[in-house]
């Protein structure tokens, strides 16, 4: 077992969460909480997948896959800026609506494997010949992951540096007062679920053209959505934290299914080896991890008093006393 | 004062009427919620049928195929209720649990770690193999209800003493289940190296109404199982303890207003832990009732996503103990008979469609929508 391929395959799996989580943390930065991230992944990953088989282009398929889970993301937004409904139960029934449309949609796309063109991998020269980490970072990646590192600092730049990074703060902290200075919390609230559904597309999208192509119905995703809402709690809604949990959960993904491989691990006989149904054990350790990511991350959030956005999950009503 | 107007004049555009949004003061009529949640239904429907449509298919034959396959015979009626009866007991499961708030959606993991209880007692085995019926029935429904209890234990002491998200932490403690069943149906139980255990001995089955053949003739071929009576005792109860106990206001209260509950002095957290112990269990009684009144077995697969299919019920239910029946019969139909109709998200997708309606039309319940004529201004 090489731990290197494990950890470069770690980051390439990651990469798909830090999409998903850093979509996810610009949507509740502004106050609303998206369950319906898994259901947004999966139609984002079937249409990007579709298109590129109609079209041929995966950079267009790409590109219909996020619109898509955009514009699913804006009945979550209807129901509970301008409703105002309950934010959890209206993410998960979008949830089960993206789900089902994704596989009525998705019929039989299963069959077209190896048809349909994916996006390109290549290693970057100079940068893979550093030792470990090049081979770890820079070596035959997908052109997502590349743009996942380039993604990470700008998404912590434009919330933490930027106006409008500014403005999505105020919206989810305090947004009375934003709106007491002309900032409209309805449009952008609206804006930036939109936001967060093009990552969730653009996460789904790169699973089905890049990372492991294919469509295979509600297992494409196999959880990761949700994996992806513990790992925002996890980041304390920051992207740079929430890139360093994505790559660790992507590389827990990858061990899971690597460590049957050899006899010997660690100079000791390898149980998974022998008998690999311990695999099955291995299998939870992602979804346990979650559970344990979330616990350090209420704890921490407890201890320091930051974190949850103050207004995450309040519907706004002008005029109204409160936040 | 409204969203509605404020748009108007951003954009300059004015409609030839008026629509006046103002929040209720009163509590509508008793007959508008449920009122409300037909239209849903019938608008879900609607949705499902375009989609059908638009899918080359014929919705009209679809929507006959599932009426005349779910409720056409008593034949097929009896399969009707057999799904609804796992659908009840997650349904009454997250019912109680949503009543405060309190966001279980691993009804589906608890369902799995139940039949895993249930089938402890056949396969460890507990009991000898040749034991009466009535002691399987009862330490099968004890060990389901313990093991759904502490599936559903685990969320509820993470939420009480660490804070944890409930809702993320159920959802995976549903995957673990899962791979947790796998474990002992791949390598422990396994018959022969299938997937799946041996079956079990008939005194360790529920009885149906077809044992009672030879006394009923009628009741000859009819798979209606001992845990409708379960379920059904289960929701008068859980209707009796929510609306007349003092623990049941306890809950609502907190549900409502948790900090006018903190002041009532209420604990929280321990509500927190027990309403999630009770809610695992009753979803483990549904994994139990499933495991030994349908499947006979353990195995993969035993669930085609009830503790989901759960949650949409409790909350067309509007929480209600009783309506989860009517609902659950409702959705026993639709997987029944949605098994056969394609493409395979269909049902799904008229559950999801359903979800968004009902909570749409929430809206109505909180606020009073009047259109008026626009005068000259």
């Amino acid at each position: 077992m090489d731990w290197l391929i494990i950890l470069a395959s770690g980051v390439a799996t990651g990469t798909v969460l830090l999409y998903a989580t850093v979509g996810e943390i610009y949507a509740e930065r502004s106050g609303v909480l998206n369950l319906g991230l898994e259901g947004m992944m999966l139609v984002g990953a079937m249409s990007a997948y579709k298109a590129s088989a109609a079209t041929g282009s995966p950079w267009l398929g790409l590109l219909v896959g996020m619109i898509a889970a955009g514009v699913i993301s804006q009945i979550h937004a209807f129901i509970t800026i301008t409703l105002r409904a309950d934010q959890v139960v209206s993410g998960l029934s979008l949830n089960f609506l993206a789900v089902g449309i994704s596989l009525i949609l998705g019929e039989g796309l299963t069959s077209l494997r190896d048809v349909v063109s994916t996006l390109p991998s290549f290693s970057i020269p100079l940068l893979s010949q550093i030792p470990w980490l090049g081979r770890i970072f820079f070596t035959n990646q997908s052109i997502m992951v590349y743009i996942g590192f380039m993604f990470v600092p700008l998404a912590w730049y434009y919330i933490n540096r930027t106006r409008p990074g500014m403005h999505l703060r105020a919206v989810g902290e305090y947004p009375a007062a934003a709106d007491s200075l002309g900032i409209s919390v309805f449009a952008l609230r609206y804006f930036y679920v939109f936001v967060g559904g093009l990552f969730a597309g653009l996460a789904g999208a790169t699973i089905s053209l890049s990372i492991s192509p294919g469509w295979f119905g509600a297992l494409t995703t196999a959880g990761q959505g949700w994996i992806a809402i513990g790992l925002v709690i996890f980041a304390q809604w920051d992207p740079v934290r929430a890139a360093f949990g994505s790559y660790i959960f992507g590389a827990l993904r990858r061990l899971v299914l690597d460590i049957q491989g050899p006899a010997t691990l660690l100079g000791f006989a390898n149980p998974f080896y022998f008998n690999p149904h311990y695999g099955f054990f291995m299998k939870m350790l992602p979804f346990a991890f979650t559970v344990l990511a979330l616990v350090i991350g209420s704890r921490e959030a407890t201890r320091k008093r930051i974190g949850t956005p103050a207004a995450l999950g309040l519907p706004y009503i002008r005029g109204q006393r409160g936040l | 004062m409204t969203a509605v107007d404020s748009a108007e004049s951003a954009s300059g555009f004015k409609l030839p009427f008026r629509l006046e949004i103002e929040p209720r003061l009163k509590e509508p009529p008793g007959w508008y919620s449920p009122l409300l949640s037909l239209i849903a239904v019938v608008l879900a429907l609607l949705v499902g049928a375009l989609v059908i449509w638009l899918g080359g298919g014929n919705p009209w034959k679809a929507y006959a195929h599932i009426a005349k396959y779910s409720f056409g015979s008593v034949g097929v009626l009896s399969d009707t209720m057999v799904k609804a009866i796992p659908l009840m007991l997650v349904g009454l499961a997250c019912s109680l649990a949503f009543r405060m708030k309190l966001w279980n959606i691993g009804a589906e993991g608890q369902f799995y770690l139940g039949a895993f209880g249930a089938s402890l007692v056949v396969l460890l085995p507990v009991l000898p193999e040749e034991a009466p019926k009535w002691q399987f029935v009862v330490l099968m429904m004890l060990s389901g209800i313990l093991f759904g209890a502490l599936w559903g234990f685990i969320p509820g002491f993470l939420k009480a003493k660490f804070n944890v998200n409930e809702i993320i932490s159920t959802l995976m403690m549903n995957y673990i289940a899962v791979e947790w069943n796998n474990y002992f149906i791949y390598a422990v139980w396994s018959e022969g190296g299938f997937q799946m255990s041996r079956m079990f001995q008939r005194n360790a089955w529920l009885p149906r109404l077809s044992d009672f053949a030879d006394k009923t003739p009628a009741f000859r071929g009819l798979t209606t199982h001992m845990g409708l009576v379960i379920a059904l005792v289960a929701a008068a109860v859980l209707w009796v303890i929510v609306f007349k106990s003092q623990w049941g206001y306890e809950i609502r209260l907190i549900g409502d207003n948790p900090r006018a509950a903190q002041y009532a002095g209420v604990s929280i957290s321990k509500n927190v832990v027990l309403v999630m112990l009770i809610s695992g269990a009753l979803a483990g009684l549904a994994g139990m009732s499933e495991i030994s009144g349908v499947v006979h077995r353990l195995q993969g697969a035993i669930s085609p996503g009830y503790g989901y299919t759960g949650i949409i019920i409790a909350w067309l239910a509007k929480l209600n103990p009783l309506a989860v029946i009517v609902a659950s019969i409702l959705f026993g139909a639709l997987i029944l008979a949605g098994r056969e109709i394609q493409p395979a998200g269909i049902p799904t997708l008229i559950q999801g469609v359903i979800m968004v309606c009902l909570i749409a039309s929430d809206f109505f319940l909180r606020n009073r929508v009047s259109i008026t004529r626009r005068t000259e201004e």
